[in-house]
């Protein structure tokens, strides 16, 4: 590993890459740890500017990993977020940021040696980089701590929203 | 509504270049839906901007968000008349209405465009907007079952389609459907095609899309001494 080791953050479907990466921990597969899991109910839920809020806190690249094609849970979640990545690439592009900072990949729930590849793959493209000009000199841990304290707070307000739904007469 | 799309980050970056409070302002009418400048568009723009700023070492200054519910009604400024004046410029995601409307409510402000509006249009799929209508000021639809030659023509002609109609697509662009093969199909099928024999003269272009500014006056809805301006 070079001086310099990146610090990703991997936006996990609940329903596959989440699953693989827990996989991949009791296989005792080895990859490195600077990758952050942030689990999403499915890719679909991700938005653009989560990708953009991951490199404004510093982060150096960002991980989406979704069902393989024609497997989402909901159907074309997956499909969705594709498309997503593609545009929060374009406009990394357009700021001057590598766009290879980001990628989505596919992969099923019991693919944790693909989990584990991922992570690989991703560090080593990331190490070639080099750091994010973003990153300040302590914040990406913090910021990328924060934003999932953010997320887990709008999934706890989301599932509070279904509980309140289903009360309704 | 009115179709717009976002100006590059790079553009509206070096807009705001010399300012060091911007306020980006969404408008959650008619941009929202053609999602070019509602809450999540600014959103996106307003990380890609602070990110684009700090890269030339601008990171200094303060871009901050917000959405208003309509920028081209003067009612909806109050929420964003307390905190406006704390900023030296203001990014507008509204359509050209909206950024002249905040320029006119901050006078000492300076106010930039953050999206290139288009025209007003309809959704023809998802992702897709069509224009549909020009605001002529005369409007003829009835005349041609429907669907408007001055807008879609891309010679804006009203008589009969040109030399240049190939299996229903326009010579101008290819992909472009032939107005006139629109209007003739479409009379046929609702047995108007009898009008079309008929010769429509030149359109009275002094209602509009010429001759400066137009205003729609309601005196009946005008309050006494608050009325148009002579």
């Amino acid at each position: 590993m070079a001086d310099h080791e990146p610090l990703i953050l991997a936006f996990c479907c609940h329903y596959c890459a989440y699953a693989a990466a827990d996989l991949a921990g009791s296989m005792r597969l080895q990859y490195p740890n600077n990758v952050r899991v942030l689990k999403l109910p499915c890719t679909g839920k991700l938005e653009v500017n989560f990708v953009l809020a991951a490199f404004e806190r510093g982060v150096d690249g960002v991980i989406v990993a979704g069902c393989l094609e024609g497997g989402c849970h909901f159907l074309e979640g997956n499909l969705r977020a594709r498309r997503r990545v593609e545009r929060a690439r374009e406009l990394l592009g357009e700021i001057g940021l590598e766009p290879e900072r980001v990628e989505m990949f596919n992969l099923s729930s019991a693919e944790g040696p693909r989990f584990a590849q991922i992570v690989n793959e991703m560090t080593t493209r990331l190490t070639l980089l080099g750091p994010s000009p973003l990153r300040s000199a302590c914040g990406a841990e913090a910021g990328v701590r924060e934003m999932t304290r953010q997320a887990e707070k709008m999934l706890e307000s989301d599932r509070a929203g279904e509980a309140n739904d289903r009360c309704q007469p | 509504m009115i179709v717009a799309n976002r100006k590059n980050v790079r553009e509206i970056r070096d807009m705001i270049q010399g300012h060091s409070r911007v306020l980006l302002v969404g408008c959650g009418t008619c941009v929202t839906v053609c999602l070019a400048g509602g809450e999540r568009e600014v959103g996106i723009l307003g990380s890609a901007l602070r990110m684009s700023l700090k890269l030339i070492g601008r990171g200094e200054v303060v871009v901050d968000e917000c959405t208003i519910e309509r920028q081209c009604d003067d009612a909806f400024f109050d929420a964003l008349a307390s905190h406006g004046a704390e900023y030296d410029a203001i990014c507008s995601f509204g359509c050209g209405v909206g950024v002249q409307a905040l320029a006119e409510r901050f006078p000492g402000t300076a106010v930039y465009p953050g999206l290139n509006t288009q025209f007003m249009g309809l959704l023809e799929s998802q992702g897709v907007w069509a224009e549909k209508c020009s605001g002529c000021g005369n409007c003829r639809l009835g005349e041609f079952a429907g669907i408007c030659p001055i807008t879609r023509c891309s010679k804006h002609l009203f008589n009969g389609p040109c030399g240049g109609s190939r299996d229903g697509q326009c010579e101008v662009r290819e992909e472009l459907d032939c107005a006139w093969q629109l209007i003739y199909d479409r009379a046929k099928e609702i047995g108007m095609l009898g009008r079309l024999e008929e010769i429509t003269p030149p359109n009275d272009w002094s209602k509009g899309l010429d001759g400066g500014t137009r205003k729609v006056v309601r005196e009946d809805q005008c309050i006494a001494g608050l009325g148009p301006k002579a």
